[in-house]
């Protein structure tokens, strides 16, 4: 942008400079101080006391933490995979086909973006507590909440979150090849197939990222489903720091955080590979 | 009829050749149909899980708002009654709902002032500058929620980073840990880049040469804030507010982590109904109250204008 009245100047630009300064500032500094202090060689969690690798040796020995880490991850590898299949398809019928009942499938579809986590831990406290009795009771099983119920959760609500964001991707796509594929007698599969699915893509590889992230963030709505055997890291962190800290706390969440940041910088990839594909 | 006189039949590779079907309004309603019934089909397996996994336990919740808690701590579903919602009235409970609406107001009144200005200023940035400056309001916003709140705790704590400064400095210790405004601290820390988001998308969209205009014709910064600015980025500036006040009404890892046991709010009371005081049929009164809250705002917004979340 050229030099215009628009664009601050003087007293305001200082001031809009500093309060942005301020902003990354209080952004990264706990982040920093953080990651620092998972280096301290200090039983306590806030204090200096020399450089150590201790905690993250800590980290790599203790089964309580290994075994979390692996559950989460299966977890969310499971629910990515479900939610990104699901998600792709309500996506494909609410921007391409007109149908039935279409209305209310989109709304039902926001819901669980909008809801607040404890409501839909609540929910789903509730659900399975009924829901488990009465399969056991109809069919004599012996399901018990653990892994299985905290994969359903998480999918339950990963199919909004993938399905918004392939949405996006279809809806700012032009329909024009598709129909040229079936103009040129492609069948809806091959049509699908070859011109649909690579475009989308990018969408697909967003969604699904973000609902990894997702997954392996989500505590209130795991800690409400969970059972023995099926504590996720964050589950674990969240009882761990309520207990009474300990700095291997600081490892453990510098690891989920370094996973994390890794995660976004894959997905803000995927989103230029999307803004320099169109 | 002799077969000698028949004319020889079609050539096959004629056959093969698919002659589009006359567009009669009966074929025009068939086609529509099968449309209709493949949009269906795609949309059935996400819609049955969605259904099962969330409309089903949405119904429950609440079914178990109407129900009442017997002596053992167990639910009663057959007397449908309204105890649990007029239980809502009960000086406890006002005082948490007071407080948890306050500290809501309070966490998106400091995110709209902090990020208007920042939002204006990534604005009237070179896009080279504006993406860069984004890609790192997004990294926080990507990260996990938990290990941000852990983060601050780690500041408060006694002894900690935030007190030995304070007193470096000369101002005392200043103890926040398990306090309200250590809460409002967190929760700011975490929903900012929800305020910031919106807001931004809806300042870039307005045209700058009415903000020259306005000086133009000597109105003071101020005066095309209040005049100009504003009215504009009205969509962006509802949006964002909704985004922090409901996850901040709902809040329940911030105060639990920050938080101390004296200020309970919302989202902890009603787990506690859940996990401790095993009262479930007030619990699910006050998440279908907060549903309702939740909703309506939502509801707010999309008559707004606006269009995304």
């Amino acid at each position: 942008m050229t030099a215009t009245t628009a664009r601050p100047r003087g007293v305001t630009r200082f001031a809009l400079t500093i309060n942005a300064v301020l902003v990354f500032v209080f952004f990264y500094a706990p982040i920093a101080i953080l990651t620092l202090f998972s280096f301290s060689d200090d039983r306590l969690v806030g204090r200096w006391g020399g450089f150590t690798l201790g905690w993250y040796r800590d980290f790599a020995a203790n089964d309580e933490v290994q075994d979390a880490l692996w559950v989460s991850v299966r977890v969310a590898i499971v629910s990515t995979i479900v939610s990104v299949v699901l998600g792709t398809l309500a996506a494909l019928a609410l921007e391409r086909f007109r149908f039935r009942g279409q209305r209310v499938f989109d709304a039902v579809l926001y819901l669980p973006i909008i809801i607040p986590d404890v409501t839909m831990a609540v929910m789903m406290l509730l659900f399975f507590a009924q829901g488990i009795d009465l399969v056991n009771d109809m069919f004599g099983t012996s399901f018990r909440k653990g892994v299985g119920t905290v994969t359903l959760s998480h999918i339950a609500f990963n199919i909004s979150f993938v399905s918004v964001v392939v949405r996006a991707r279809l809806a700012g796509m032009s329909q024009v090849l598709e129909e040229a594929a079936l103009d040129l007698y492609a069948s809806r599969w091959k049509t699908f197939r070859h011109i649909t699915l690579p475009q989308i893509m990018p969408g697909i590889v967003g969604g699904a990222l973000l609902a990894l992230t997702l997954s392996l963030d989500d505590v209130v709505i795991t800690q409400f489903v969970a059972g023995p055997g099926s504590t996720t890291l964050p589950v674990y962190v969240f009882s761990l720091i309520r207990k009474g800290v300990t700095p291997l706390i600081n490892a453990v969440s510098v690891v989920m955080l370094v996973a994390s940041i890794i995660l976004v910088l894959l997905s803000l990839l995927a989103d230029r590979v999307r803004t320099s594909g169109s | 009829m002799t077969l000698v006189d028949e004319p020889p039949p079609p050539g096959p590779a004629l056959d093969d050749i698919p002659t589009a079907p006359e567009a009669t309004p009966a074929f025009e309603r068939a086609a529509a149909r099968a449309d209709s019934r493949r949009g269906a089909l795609l949309a059935a397996p996400a819609f049955l899980y969605l259904f099962l996994f969330f409309v089903v336990p949405f119904g429950i919740v609440v079914v178990y708002s109407f129900a009442t808690r017997n002596r053992t701590g167990g639910t009663d579903l057959s007397g449908w009654n309204f105890d649990s919602y007029e239980r809502l009235t009960d000086p406890i409970v006002r005082t948490i709902l007071y407080r948890s609406v306050a500290l809501a107001v309070i966490t998106t009144v400091i995110c709209l002032v902090v990020a208007y200005p920042f939002a204006y200023f990534l604005a009237t940035r070179s896009p080279r500058v504006r993406n860069l400056m984004l890609v790192f309001v997004m990294i926080p916003f990507w990260t996990n929620f938990l290990v941000r709140n852990y983060a601050w705790r780690l500041i408060f704590e006694n002894d900690g980073v935030l007190t030995d400064t304070t007193s470096a400095i000369g101002l005392g210790e200043i103890d926040l840990l398990f306090t309200q405004r250590a809460v409002v601290v967190g929760l700011v820390y975490g929903f900012l880049p929800f305020m910031i988001l919106p807001l931004y998308a809806s300042i870039e969209r307005i045209d700058l040469s009415l903000v020259e205009a306005s000086r133009d014709l000597y109105a003071s910064g101020f005066q095309t804030l209040r005049k100009v600015l504003i009215p504009l980025s009205m969509p962006g500036i509802i949006a964002g507010s909704i985004l922090v006040f409901v996850p901040s009404l709902g809040a329940y890892v911030t105060p639990a982590i920050l938080g101390g046991g004296k200020s309970v709010l919302l989202g902890s009371y009603i787990v506690v109904q859940f996990l401790t005081a095993r009262n479930w049929p007030l619990g699910a009164a006050l998440s279908v109250v907060s549903m309702m809250v939740m909703l309506s705002a939502t509801l707010v917004y999309f008559r707004s204008g606006g269009k995304n979340l």
